[in-house]
């Protein structure tokens, strides 16, 4: 292992040292725990957005807090979920009066917390909680037939439903109008990651699994997560004709579609490819007819150092646009 | 053949005295499909239960079990945290207003921490999770004590059902949990959560047999 930090052991708060240091006019935290992280610019009346999830995948999750954006984020150790009474806290100071919604990605973990978060915050304050869970891979499950549970990783993608619901809430819609408009937005969107390399949780000290030095594995999930197929690593354009082929079939995107697009760097990949993946999105999202709103380059949600990166796309209709293209403001993202 | 619930607070100190032991053991075992931390979560929880335990040296079984519960609830997070911190609560729960521990009050103890884990998480036997190894070894408890037989023995019998559920994860593919995403892969390996759940029902079938004879 290889990486600029002290005791594995303080790895997670050292870093949320640094955080509440670099960003202390926009987030701080509650109940003396650092993993508590909310917004200082609380605004009144308004429906409360809190996410959760594991760290190392900075900026995610912690990173959208801020205007326009989430109002707190309880934050776990490296790949691991927060526990309920972080989230509870969390829950119980960004809340207004108006409820809380929870939007997280769909792992087991976060779940069981976040789930038994919302029947304390209902108990013990009488806060209303709903949740909406994301799970966009493509690679890791296939679609959920109706009536069944959705088995799709949330990823990258995550970060559509959370603009979206974020421009709702600051809208001053209410908790029923926020929700909807956030599963619409899971419902739209779609991603699929593809890693080169392998990525190692400071207090483990070692990689799980190993890629080869001339390998890839398309489909890989931001944790490791085994994907849909290895092979030998493909020039630029091969992998992402592999990529979006899935995605676009899955939805299916179609032409005519409007989209906004999150070209996604997992942490060792360099902007420059994230452009020449970019490049060849456009080429192909032009040559089927379909549109693009929008494009987003650059770190979204990380898997700490694997080199990959993943593409989303999400479709847009008259709403879903003007909530992505509302203003926001927040330690990572600001537009 | 019973003892009382003061006594039983022995019965908590042993299972954290386990889990510290076994921290290396069950990481190792981790590393082969998971993150290969679990032995490091379980051994943080534990310990800051211990350290709680030792601020409440008045603390019965089931206040000591309460405390295990409260800090895997509520600082460890993850799925572990949640799934073990409900098994201790469900414990905690049913033998609060009991003062004497009989072989019926284990039995329901027993039973609340299969029920509790059973309602948040969806996993069933063959999922190649703790269940496998909680789900025969409780029901074999249940069986002996109806068969008539008497508390050790049940205990025994548990505990040998605990080491063959565990051996049956080997041979399975994880179908739920942090080793379903290597699929296929994750066949040959003995799982994760599978080891921690068998060391903690030996620990209590052990602690319980020490109490009692």
């Amino acid at each position: 292992m290889k990486k600029i930090i002290n005791d594995p052991r303080n790895y997670l708060n050292e870093m949320l040292e640094g955080i509440y240091t670099a960003h202390s006019e926009m987030v701080t935290y509650v109940n003396d725990d650092f993993q508590c992280l909310v917004t200082k610019k609380k605004k009144e009346g308004k429906v409360g957005l809190a996410t959760g999830g594991g760290s190392g995948h900075l900026p995610l999750f912690l990173g959208y807090v801020g205007e326009g954006l989430l109002d707190g984020c309880s934050v776990g150790d490296v790949f691991q979920s927060p526990s309920a009474e972080q989230m509870l806290e969390v829950t119980k100071e960004i809340d207004s009066g108006s409820g809380v919604l929870y939007i997280y990605g769909n792992y087991n973990g976060d779940i069981f917390n976040f789930d038994m978060a919302a029947e304390m915050a209902d108990f013990e304050s009488d806060i209303r909680v709903e949740s909406v869970v994301a799970g966009e891979d493509v690679a890791s499950a296939g679609p959920a037939s109706p009536g069944e549970k959705n088995t799709r990783r949330g990823v990258a993608g995550i970060f559509f439903v959370f603009k979206c619901a974020g421009a709702a809430a600051d809208k001053m819609m209410d908790l029923d109008n926020v929700k909807r408009v956030a599963e619409k937005a899971a419902d739209n969107v779609r991603t699929m990651g593809v890693a080169l390399t392998p990525c190692v949780v400071p207090r483990v000290g070692k990689a799980g699994f190993s890629i080869k030095e001339d390998e890839m594995e398309i489909g890989m999930g931001i944790h490791g997560e085994t994907g849909i197929r290895r092979g030998k690593l493909e020039p630029a354009d091969q992998i992402v004709e592999e990529m979006l082929e899935k995605i676009l079939q899955d939805k299916p995107y179609k032409n005519g579609d409007e989209v906004a697009v999150l070209i996604n760097g997992l942490g060792a990949t360099t902007l420059d490819e994230q452009y020449i993946v970019t490049r060849k999105v456009n080429q192909i999202l032009n040559e089927k007819g379909i549109e693009v709103h929008k494009y987003f380059v650059g770190e979204y949600a990380t898997a700490l150092e694997m080199a990959g990166v993943s593409i989303s796309l999400i479709k847009l209709d008259d709403e879903l646009k003007e909530l992505i293209d509302y203003p926001a403001y927040t330690p990572f993202f600001k537009q | 053949m019973n003892f009382t619930n003061k006594e039983g607070i022995s019965l908590v100190n042993d299972l954290i005295k386990t889990i510290q032991e076994n921290r290396d053991y069950l990481s190792k075992v981790d590393g082969a499909i998971g993150d290969g931390d679990h032995g490091i979560n379980m051994s943080k929880g534990f310990t800051m239960a211990e350290e709680e335990l030792k601020k409440h040296s008045d603390y019965n079984m089931s206040e000591g079990l309460m405390v295990l519960s409260k800090m895997l609830m509520g600082k460890i997070g993850g799925s572990m945290g949640p799934l073990y911190g409900n098994l201790f609560r469900g414990m905690a729960t049913v033998s609060k207003d009991k003062d004497i521990i009989d072989s019926k009050v284990v039995g329901d103890m027993l039973e609340k921490a299969y029920s509790n884990i059973a309602s948040i998480s969806s996993a069933k036997p063959g999922d190649k999770t703790l269940m496998d190894v909680l789900d025969p070894a409780v029901k074999k408890y249940v069986h002996e004590i109806n068969m008539n037989k008497n508390m050790i023995e049940a205990l025994n019998s548990m505990a040998e059902s605990a080491d063959e559920g565990l051996e049956s994860t080997k041979d399975m593919v994880a179908k739920i949990g942090r080793a379903s995403r290597l699929g296929e892969r994750s066949r040959g390996f003995q799982d994760a959560g599978a080891t921690s759940c068998n060391l903690i029902l030996k620990s209590f079938a052990k602690s319980i047999i020490k109490i009692t004879s």
